[in-house]
């Protein structure tokens, strides 16, 4: 111990703080909290790992597939370098010379069968394309020169400037028109154009998305905020046992849920038959509520408002009542006292919930498919079409991608407008 | 007990059958013991099980790995495919289906007359299935066929009864809610035949936008009073709760909704349309799976084993060599021929779903179809 001493008094005065072992304290306070930073990562690892591999890799994989198309490439290669030069504005099909190649291209596809996945890629462009491979799969092996010919005697289509114009454009390896779709665009030889009017569905329906997810935020935030406000205001006992109450259905199936939403809301169902009974409304005019708007916004908020009342809640449990009751010592009324002192502090709890509930209800779909009939689906509806009926997994990412695009973009106002660190969920 | 005597009945069936069918059930040299059917579940599953899974079970000695993901089959079989994994040995998918996937690499091409067992008087698999061979790929099981069901006791309709497809299309003589398929197909097509257009030239006019347009006007006209359905399940449910008058369904979805829960629906047999449900085997099997699969097939989709299905479900068998071997139905003791989808009585106007016509419209006609509905 006291050698050590005797060393630190020995060790030249350049003015360096050092450690026992003579190294420069900083540096040794540096590896210290090195090793400490190696240490935590290593525990993090695990589950940085699994987000990135489970969560991240396959978002990032979807959202490529909104532009990628290396297949037309792929597929045809020799094809997509002479149409290069090919000018479909002359009003002329291709040359003996591309439909050389392209019988060489065609005659490899088939043998692994990659001709009618490419057909079904360029039927996204055109349709008709996907029948046009399958039917000239049969016959190309048979084939013989002048391949021209031999084409256009399986289908005509192979004669015409629109076949060829369809393959040209979709040769980039990246492409827009997922994207273009997805806007209810279209490239054509003329360049981008809008669909004709009664053909436009996604703006549309990305509009009701937003629209009627507001609606459901709203709704919650009106039926959960006097809840909540209940809840944190009574004892705990009585509060711990209408938690339950909030917590059950919350708990339960979403499914059984739906599904019992139907019971109740359909023409022959639990409400209407108990408003004829009274003699509220008679037999023949029983009310719609199902299959309809009106449907999905109560069967949403019903299963949404939890994530509304639980950050409101924690949030007013955390607001002391000596604020209002200071307040209306003051001389304020019940209502000054909650509108100007209750209310502005329970705002973090707003914000959080307004926010859960709203992402979460544009990205809902599997209630909507249910109760929603035709008015009110949502774009998810047609994003889960897609993925898993249509398998135009391009499209399906490129309307994910904007939603995702939308929500960020929603995020970013809120955060401008409110500010993102006035948000609390406890 | 009666319960009892039928499990005995089906166990001395089975005994019964077994020594017979052992003989001609060929040994399986390098084949897995275990395999995965994916099918649609539900009743339809029943039947597969009863009729093919559990003799071949009692002969084999093998496991058979039922899983229900018939629906998001084919999303499914991509995603394996991509991930180089395929866990499925045999798929049940409806006959557009198995076209895609055979379209897409997916499944595997077979030759139906070196696989699957000739007909008991030697006609080949390739004659005895004829038209149910759709594509390369697919291994036809079953007709089956989407019709429509009403209801019995719809007072408003003055004991009047809907007799054609083009009444569903009539709300004077038969007011009251519809359902129809959320999918433009077959709408489409019973709608122009409702508005004049000639069967043969059906097609024909479906592939112009005007077509498109002109079915979509007729289907404006009852738009107000249809409920869509997504679901097979979705129409004899509101049958049943009195929500509609009338829908369209599968065809076995109603047989149950009438003979089984004996509710007062009837079946519109006008303008049926026919599909055909089959298997695929997923492209890629390592080889004793694929031995195992083949050796199944060959059992499972021979002549009586499809007769065999149709005691529990009301489609019918896909080769033209079981239909004469349809009995009664296994529980209900019920003759099933009438029930069936072939019957000639239910035939006379039928639709067999144009899967080519589909395969190259289906993407165009529903964005069409889809921004009509929305609005």
């Amino acid at each position: 111990m006291s050698s050590t001493s005797t060393d630190h008094m020995d060790a030249p005065s350049d003015g360096i703080m050092r450690a026992a072992d003579g190294t420069p304290l900083k540096k040794s306070l540096a590896r210290a909290l090195r090793r400490e930073k190696l240490r935590s990562f290593l525990l993090i690892l695990p589950l940085l790992a699994f987000i990135i591999l489970s969560f991240l890799m396959p978002i990032a994989d979807m959202l490529f597939r909104s532009v990628e198309n290396g297949i037309v490439k792929e597929t045809i290669p020799q094809t997509v370098a002479l149409l290069k030069t090919w000018d479909p504005t002359t009003g002329e099909a291709p040359g003996e010379e591309v439909f050389a190649a392209f019988h060489e291209d065609f005659v490899k596809a088939y043998k692994d069968k990659s001709h009618t996945r490419l057909g079904l890629r360029l039927n996204y462009d055109e349709p008709g394309m996907s029948g046009l491979f399958r039917k000239t799969g049969r016959k190309v092996a048979k084939m013989e020169p002048p391949y021209k010919d031999a084409f256009i005697k399986v289908d005509k289509d192979w004669g015409k400037v629109e076949t060829w114009a369809v393959i040209k454009r979709a040769s980039p390896v990246l492409t827009d028109g997922y994207f273009l779709s997805a806007l209810d665009a279209k490239r054509t030889s003329n360049g981008i154009e809008m669909l004709p009017e009664k053909e436009r569905i996604y703006l549309f329906l990305f509009k009701r998305t937003m629209i009627l997810s507001i609606v459901i935020t709203v709704s919650c935030l009106l039926l959960g905020y006097p809840i909540a406000y209940l809840l944190a205001n009574l004892p705990l006992r009585t509060s711990n046992m209408l938690m339950i109450l909030v917590l059950l259905p919350f708990w339960t199936s979403l499914l059984v849920r739906t599904s019992a939403w139907k019971v109740l809301l359909q023409q022959q169902g639990v409400i209407n038959d108990f408003l004829v009974w009274i003699g509220v409304i008679d037999d023949a005019n029983r009310l719609i509520m199902i299959n309809n708007q009106t449907g999905t916004i109560i069967a949403m908020t019903h299963i949404l408002l939890p994530f509304m009342i639980l950050p409101l809640f924690s949030v007013m449990k955390t607001i002391s009542p000596s604020y209002v009751r200071a307040a209306k010592s003051l001389g304020a009324n019940d209502w000054t006292a909650f509108w100007r002192v209750y209310f502005p502090q329970s705002v973090p709890g707003i914000g959080a919930g307004a926010i859960l509930v709203f992402i979460l209800s544009i990205g809902y779909y599997i209630t909507p498919e249910l109760v929603g009939g035709t008015s009110g689906i949502f774009i998810s509806n047609r994003i889960a079409y897609h993925i898993s009926t249509s398998l135009n997994w391009g499209l399906a990412a490129a309307l994910g991608t904007i939603l995702l695009a939308l929500v960020m973009l929603l995020f970013y106002v809120y955060d401008k407008i409110v500010g993102i660190d006035n948000v609390k969920l406890g | 007990m009666k319960l009892k005597l039928m499990l005995l009945a089906t166990v001395a069936g089975v005994a019964f059958a077994a020594p017979a069918v052992t003989e001609e059930l060929p040994p399986c040299d390098n084949c897995s013991d275990s395999m995965t059917i994916v099918s649609w579940g539900g009743a339809y599953s029943k039947s597969q099980l009863k009729a093919y899974h559990e003799p071949y079970q009692a002969l084999t000695g093998i496991t058979i790995v039922n899983d229900e993901s018939s629906n998001e089959a084919v999303a499914k079989l991509r995603a394996m495919n991509e991930a180089n994994n395929i866990t499925w040995d045999l798929v049940d998918v409806e006959g557009p289906d198995a076209v895609r996937l055979c379209d897409e690499g997916l499944a595997m091409p077979i030759n139906a007359d070196e696989l699957l067992a000739p007909a008991p008087d030697g006609t080949p698999a390739s004659e005895d299935f004829g038209d149910s061979l759709i594509s390369d790929c697919f291994i036809p099981q079953i007709v089956f066929s989407t019709t429509f069901g009403y209801r019995t006791d719809v007072a408003a309709w003055n004991g009047k009864v809907p007799t054609s497809v083009c009444d569903v299309f009539d709300l004077e003589n038969f007011p009251g809610k519809r359902a129809l398929e959320k999918r433009p197909k077959k709408n489409i097509e019973w709608a122009l035949l409702c508005d004049g257009v000639a069967k043969a030239d059906l097609y024909d006019v479906m592939a112009t936008d005007e077509g498109i347009d002109r079915a979509l006007a007729k289907l404006d006209t009852i738009k107000s009073d249809v409920i869509w359905w997504s679901a097979g399940a979705d129409t004899p449910q509101l049958l049943a709760d009195g929500e509609i008058v009338m829908g369209s369904t599968y065809n076995g979805r109603l047989f149950s909704v009438i003979e089984e829960q004996h509710q007062p629906v009837a079946m519109l047999w006008d303008y049926q349309v026919f599909d055909f449900d089959g298997w695929i085997i997923p492209a890629g099997l390592p080889e004793d799976r694929l031995n195992r699969v083949k050796h199944y097939l060959r059992f499972a989709t021979d002549t009586q084993r499809l007769a065999d299905q149709a005691k529990y479900i009301s489609y019918g068998p896909a080769r033209a060599s079981s239909a004469p071997l349809v009995g009664k139905h296994a529980e209900l003791g019920i003759e099933m021929a009438p029930h069936m989808p072939t019957d000639p009585a239910n035939m006379k106007n039928i639709l067999v779903n144009n899967i080519d016509w589909w395969a190259d419209y289906s993407d165009d006609v529903d964005a069409k179809f889809q921004a009509w509905l929305a609005k």
